[in-house]
């Protein structure tokens, strides 16, 4: 038989998990080294552009931190269904549902005090991401409609919706046929530091990661979605409500996603516009995974893709890469975490050196 | 019925597409491992179909390169999934997202060029049966190959022996290797057959369906393929059933564009999506009630014969 057999280790340890993780970056970063020699560009200077651009000076660093805030929220709204294994793919929809609901809220209710605009925009923006993720919820706890295909669709419904109000009833007059909404006034818009684009999303994304840690670790209700995740036979022997604990982690989900589309909105664009949702509910799949699930670790993961999409722009711009080997970058590394994962799990063996391994570990 | 025809002509070569998806995907997760990947490799297959035929001139031989293709990435995915025991959900989204930044990378070169893809011819008698024939037998040969697939398919899974180990496999690796099967040849056989599948699918709407190469080509067909495979319950009949009232939609919800109705486009172009959410709540509800079978029994976990469950 094969020379090699996998042992599965008993218990994994923390500096083990970071391990395997920074080495498989590492060799993420390597093939995607390699597929871009094979176009021609030389990695290194493809690195360095990608380091100079988004670390070096504070227009680069200020513009990594301006990705990596939504990102921090799309990683979140991804953590929560995740930990208990539901596949919430929708956090894109959910984020523009968001957007959505504070764009309506400046068209309908605008008042003329910031806190006040400020409060209703949020709590609009996490209802309707809440409601876009519990609808799959529901419909996952009720009838076990597969979610993953059901928060895609919702996608696709979110954007095309978007478009029909943006193309129809809310689009600015003034816009000469772009499709967008007039600019928000003053008073709805987030706080921003300086002259920078940096809004005070960042405040919200961090604040909600240290909220999602001690929910997870130290409350009821964390410990239930880690019980449901890991073994929910367990879960419901123990008389946890499955439907329940679905349609909250949605929701909860979803409005973290929705939270999100209002910062994009009132924090960067001012305005809602067509396109102003890149992919950051996709790239919250990697940044959850790739934290394994850890909040805390959310918000690092976030930084470091952030550097990647604004060094993408900066490739983009220096050397001609289209920005889509950002997303290639993306997919292998995800691919090297998964294929790392194994390491964490199983040890690997000689076949030879396991008949005394596992003589020696049957005497303890 | 004139009004109707061409709209149901136009509801199956849109179907078509999804329809290899579909079937590909139907072989994959019979073998236990599900590829939510598709969408990826459609592109990956659609970016290579065009290319080689714009190379060659060829569109048999795109079609050909974009099956390559579909293996080639899948591979991935299998690897993975397979061999390593990864978490299929997350390595087949990884795929997806790979598979457009890749095709999207390669292809930026081509955008908006136009080849010459396969043209439709009648089929004798057949053809000329009155509203049967102008639906379904005056259509390019890849339509005719996708209905011989699926009497083959629903053919090779259930009367097969061949099929009765790849259900076997899906159902129980456990039992079918004491049986001494090859488990994990048989899933990789089947998953990089589907990925090949879906890289047709890719190949047919840009070589045939489109006869150009545009970034995102899909709009979300390999996700709706996913859907549709739970909708046909694993079996390729009911797969084309379905194909074919996704592309009615499609080609009902292009028409109306085309006629100029009061309805906007984007609630339009909403539709398909719409409708695949109504009909997967459907079905999932009948499965809950009993009528239906149910997915295959070991779908999305990985087998390691070391391990007991």
């Amino acid at each position: 038989m094969s020379a090699w057999r996998l042992e599965p280790r008993v218990s994994s340890s923390v500096p083990l998990n970071a391990a395997v993780t920074s080495v498989s970056v590492c060799m993420a970063l390597v093939i995607g080294g390699a597929l871009m020699s094979l176009m021609g560009v030389d990695p290194f200077e493809a690195y360095g552009e990608i380091i100079r651009g988004s670390l070096g000076g504070w227009y680069g660093l200020s513009e990594t931190l301006v990705k990596a805030a939504p990102l921090t929220l799309t990683g979140l709204a991804c953590l929560y269904s995740f930990k208990m294994m539901i596949w919430n793919i929708g956090a894109e929809g959910q984020l523009v549902a968001g957007a959505l609901a504070s764009a309506a809220v400046v068209r309908y209710f605008s008042v003329d005090s910031p806190a006040a605009m400020f409060a209703m925009m949020f709590a609009a923006s996490a209802a309707a991401g809440g409601v876009w993720g519990a609808v799959p919820g529901f419909l996952k706890g009720r009838w076990n409609v597969n979610e993953i295909i059901a928060t895609l669709m919702l996608n696709y419904i979110a954007l095309y919706l978007m478009d029909f109000l943006l193309y129809g009833a809310w689009k600015d007059p003034m816009s000469m046929g772009f499709p967008m909404t007039a600019p928000f006034p003053e008073t709805a818009r987030l706080w921003r530091f300086g002259g920078s684009r940096l809004h005070s999303g960042i405040a919200i994304a961090a604040a909600l990661s240290l909220l999602t840690w001690v929910i997870m670790r130290k409350t009821q209700w964390g410990f239930e979605i880690r019980v449901i995740g890991e073994n929910p036979k367990a879960a419901r022997y123990a008389g946890m409500s499955i439907m329940r604990n679905i349609l909250l982690v949605m929701f909860v989900s979803g409005a973290i996603a929705g939270v999100c589309g209002f910062g994009e909105v009132a924090g960067l664009q001012g305005r809602l516009s067509r396109g102003f949702a890149v992919g950051y509910g996709f790239t919250g799949v990697i940044v959850a995974w790739l934290a394994r699930l850890n909040p805390l670790a959310v918000p690092l993961v976030a930084f470091l893709m952030g550097m990647l999409l604004v060094g993408g722009d900066t490739l983009q711009v220096v050397m001609s890469l289209p920005l889509s080997s950002a997303q290639v970058i993306q997919g292998v590394i995800l691919f090297s975490i998964l294929g790392g994962e194994m390491f964490s799990k199983y040890r690997v063996r000689r076949a030879g050196a396991s008949v005394h391994g596992a003589a020696s570990e049957r005497a303890e | 019925m004139d009004v109707l025809i061409p709209i149901l002509a136009a509801a199956v070569r849109s179907g078509t597409p999804v329809l290899y998806a579909t079937l590909g995907e139907i072989l994959t997760e019979r073998s236990g491992v599900m590829n939510l990947g598709l969408e990826g490799i459609m592109l990956v297959g659609a970016f290579a179909g065009f290319s080689v035929t714009q190379s060659t001139g060829s569109p048999c031989a795109g079609l050909a390169a974009a099956f390559a293709a579909g293996v080639l990435v899948t591979l991935v995915h299998a690897f993975l999934c397979i061999t390593m025991g990864a978490n299929q959900v997350v390595s087949g989204l990884a795929l997806a997202m790979f598979g457009g930044g890749m095709s999207a990378m390669l292809g930026r070169a081509h955008v908006g060029r136009t080849i010459k893809g396969l043209s439709p011819f009648k089929l004798p008698v057949l053809g000329d049966v009155p509203v049967i024939g102008p639906v379904f037998f005056n259509h390019d040969a890849m339509v005719y190959a996708s209905y011989a697939l699926v009497a083959l398919l629903a053919f090779f899974i259930f009367k097969t022996r061949p099929g009765m180990n790849l259900r076997a496999v899906g159902e129980s690796p456990r039992a079918s290797d004491a049986m001494g099967l090859p488990v994990v040849r048989i899933r990789y056989l089947y998953t990089l057959l589907g990925g090949g599948l879906a890289g047709i699918a890719g190949g047919y709407l840009s070589v045939v369906y489109t006869q150009m190469w545009v970034e995102g080509m899909t709009a979300g067909r390999g996700w709706i393929a996913v859907a549709l495979v739970i909708f046909s319950i694993w079996h390729p009949m009911r797969a084309a059933l379905g194909c074919y009232l996704f592309g009615g939609i499609d080609a009902l919800q292009m028409r109306m564009q085309a006629a100029g109705t009061s309805v906007p486009a984007p609630i339009l172009l909403m539709l398909p999506y719409l409708m695949t959410l109504a009909v997967l709540t459907f079905i999932s509800i009948r499965k809950r009630q009993g009528i239906l079978l149910g997915a295959p029994a070991s779908l999305g976990s990985p087998f390691r014969r070391e391990e007991r469950e």
